[in-house]
């Protein structure tokens, strides 16, 4: 992957701190993760340490450091879900695929996240794979959506 | 400026062609809320069902109108009739609507909400106003009034309903003018501490400099606050009008809109938004002909809650770990890149055109004479009807929960104003008119606007802890207080959650949450502790069950408590031994059931299965 890009002129675009974040973020949504080459790369770009990279990118939790599986899976821990169960919904989960936040299953078919709010509380329990949102997620209706996916 | 007014003429009449339509419109509230409501899957089964039966309609998409427990919302405007609202859609039925109505040209009435304006020379069919539904009649919508109505994506839409009428009216005056009519409407800040936007905005203009800067905070970090998101969704050139205004009054040539990444539908919305503005003059150079000059640029926030702290927020922006810093110097002479900056909230921008178009004596008439205008809320938890609303600043948490929510299925316990760092409010403050100064006397804030309530099975404790470990992982580390402060307050929540609680901990944890707040840097610890604090207040006596009698009577924390299933109210219907995943229920069909509590893991489902409540959490013997 390169990051150069370069202008009708030609020259190639003078980066600057501003630009770290966007960066990271255009990086991890064609890569899925950022790998150590990625941030050796940004760092030169910018002129900056590796060790500011991480610090910036380990600072948010939009980045990650490993490769997600094919589907991601997200689940929304923020306070709607938590009084409407979100946490069994979370355990439920880990039970179905044998995994915890953080980690890919075995097959590479899906990640699993914690989200702080995905904004659709009023419809919590709410979980995330890929771009579609499912709300009221029950633990029948949980089975019937990963089965969707397999 | 004869450009944006012939635009306008021609969207009135575009809009005009649309409600007076000889052809039906279907409307689809595609919010993201609609969309994980399954609201995607309703438009394609009817666009299905007009190919199949040869039929054709004019179909938009809308934002969210507020009621979010209707979801999936379809509105039908057939020719001669009002616009009509249905609520619940599936894709069946849907379909079967959509080709009845079209097939008789008359609106099916059975399932309808209601009908929304215009309705004059129209049929209604007898059906009431959408907005006199008890959810919605005590609302003020003057924020939300587009949202639901109107197609985001449709510049002409919002220049139909009066949009750019403010930045208008605000060009054709001095900027002092402009920060005079927001102070006199009275306008505090939305995001939660309620400063004064004019005092804000003369800080900043008065500075020195050229280059200034408007930021709007529109990372709506707040879990269980959706506001902001579903605004800009429904209605993205509201807030942006409201840049216009608030940048032309303080000076400044660049705005940013800092929002967070888990926002797609609203990020696109926005750059869709900005696009059309640049075509229509409404951005860049000279817009509408005067000499005012701005750029808006949109950043995406890459998650972190701290980031709603402005100082933060700038470093956030600049490209740095989102770390507060200490003040003086304040964000009006040395924010942004070190320039003179304002730092207000969507809401609060979003608020501008409609003082700018109404006056600000017409903005007043609503709230208290202390907290004047409305305020968005999302009304989230055990409520029966969740949702997005609007109301006057004034109205009491029992008119909010009781009357526009509805109440709760179970008995009422208690609402968490503010998020995380607010303050859980129980039963005796539901008569509190909600403004700024109440809401901070009873020891919670306004914070965004996010209202979680909570019934009898929701364990105070547990949610104190579940707040606490969320301001500890989000705390930036800079200053002790709070790094270390939070850090202590979650492990002792975690061990009384444990039953693992030691008698003098309620007196450490007050302890701490004093130390916490009075030492911190920014208002992330500052208002840390409010959880515990206000929990702990209003119900000292759960906390002491957890400790002394190892017993969580609202049969959250999972160490506390067992099922048992009461002999009297099971009916035998073996509902409960379906749903369980480790077959610890057992029973004969029409006989009473009972629960193995070696092998229950206590993952809820039976108990929320059991229609005849006979499921009980019980003090393990």
């Amino acid at each position: 992957m390169t990051l150069d890009k370069f202008p009708a002129n030609g020259n190639p675009i003078q980066y600057t701190q501003g630009d770290l974040i966007p960066l990271l973020q255009s990086i991890q949504e064609r890569a899925g993760y950022l790998s150590p080459e990625n941030v050796s790369e940004v760092a030169r770009k910018l002129h900056i340490s590796e060790n500011e990279v991480y610090g910036v990118a380990s600072f948010y939790t939009q980045f990650r450091f490993n490769a997600p599986g094919r589907h991601s899976i997200k689940i929304c821990l923020g306070t709607a879900c938590h009084v409407r169960s979100g946490q069994k919904l979370m355990e439920a989960i880990e039970r179905e695929l044998h995994i915890k936040p953080g980690e890919t299953t075995s097959d590479g078919l899906f990640d699993l996240q914690r989200v702080a709010c995905l904004g659709c509380c009023a419809l919590a329990p709410v979980m995330q794979i890929d771009d579609q949102i499912f709300g009221r997620v029950t633990a029948t209706r949980l089975k019937h959506i990963l089965e969707s996916y397999a | 400026m004869p450009d944006l007014a012939f635009r306008r003429k021609s969207a009135i009449e575009n809009w005009d062609h649309l409600i007076n339509n000889s052809q039906p419109v279907i409307y689809f509230g595609m919010a993201s809320c609609g969309q994980a409501a399954g609201a995607a899957e309703v438009r394609k089964a009817v666009e299905e069902a007009l190919d199949e039966n040869f039929l054709s309609a004019h179909l938009i998409n809308v934002g969210c109108i507020g009621p979010c427990y209707l979801e999936p919302i379809m509105d039908v405007a057939m020719p001669g009739w009002a616009r009509v609202s249905y609520a619940h859609m599936t894709p069946a039925k849907a379909k079967k609507l959509v080709v009845d109505a079209l097939k008789s040209g008359t609106p099916p009435l059975e399932d309808a909400v209601g009908v929304l304006e215009p309705v004059e020379n129209r049929q209604t069919g007898g059906l009431p106003s959408f907005f006199d539904q008890p959810m919605l009649k005590p609302q003020v919508r003057i924020i939300l009034r587009n949202c639901g109505l109107i197609d985001p994506e449709d510049l002409d839409h919002y220049l139909a309903h009066d949009g750019y009428q403010g930045l208008q009216n605000a060009l054709n005056m001095r900027p002092e003018e402009v920060i005079e009519q927001v102070r006199l409407s009275g306008l505090r800040g939305r995001g939660g501490s309620g400063f004064p936007t004019a005092r804000k905005w003369e800080l900043c203009r008065a500075a020195p400099g050229e280059d200034k800067y408007l930021v709007c905070n529109a990372d709506e970090g707040d879990p269980g606050a959706f506001m902001n998101r579903s605004l800009i969704e429904g209605d993205p050139h509201s807030l942006l009008e409201g840049l216009l205004i608030a940048g032309y009054a303080i000076g400044a040539s660049h705005g940013v809109i800092y929002t967070r990444a888990e926002y797609p539908l609203a990020i696109s919305r926005l750059r869709t938004a900005l696009e059309q503005m640049r075509e229509s003059g409404l951005l860049g150079s000279h817009i509408l002909g005067s000499n005012f000059n701005f750029e808006i640029k949109i950043k995406e926030g890459a998650g972190a809650f701290v980031c709603g702290e402005e100082t933060a927020l700038f470093a956030s922006i600049e490209g740095r770990r989102g770390m507060p810093r200490s003040r003086p110097p304040f964000p009006a002479i040395s924010g942004l890149y070190g320039k003179p900056t304002v730092n207000n909230n969507v809401e609060t921008i979003s608020t501008l055109p409609h003082i700018l178009r109404q006056g600000a004596d017409w903005y007043h008439q609503y709230g208290t004479p202390n907290s004047t205008g409305t305020k968005t809320f999302s009304l989230v938890g055990k409520v029966r009807r969740t949702g997005l609303i609007e109301i006057p600043l004034g109205m009491t948490l029992r008119q909010i929960i009781f009357d526009i929510g509805g109440g709760t299925e179970k008995p009422f316990k208690a609402v968490q104003t503010g998020g995380p760092s607010g303050g859980c409010l129980s039963a005796e403050y539901l008569d509190l008119p909600v403004d700024y100064e109440n809401l901070k006397k009873a020891g919670s804030i306004m914070g965004s606007g996010g209202l979680i309530v909570m019934d009898r099975d929701t364990c105070v404790v547990d949610l104190a802890h579940y707040f606490l470990e969320f301001i500890q992982k989000e705390s930036c580390g800079k200053c002790v207080p709070c790094r270390i402060g939070t850090r202590h307050l979650v492990e002792i929540l975690e061990r009384i959650t444990k039953g693992e609680g030691q008698q003098d901990d309620l007196d450490t944890l007050e302890h701490l949450a004093k130390t916490i707040s009075q030492g911190s840097l920014c208002g992330l610890g500052q208002s840390a502790p409010n959880p515990v604090v206000t929990s702990l207040r209003s119900f000292r006596d759960e906390y002491e069950q957890h400790i002394q009698q190892g017993y969580c009577p609202a049969g959250v924390c999972r160490d506390l408590y067992q099922y048992e299933i009461s002999q009297d109210a099971c009916t035998g219907c073996r509902a409960c031994v379906r749903v369980c995943p480790v077959d610890a229920i057992e029973g004969k069909l029409h006989e009473p059931h009972s629960i193995d509590s070696s092998k229950c893991i206590r993952c809820r489902a039976c108990y929320e299965t059991c229609r005849f409540d006979a499921i009980e959490g019980k003090p393990i013997q």
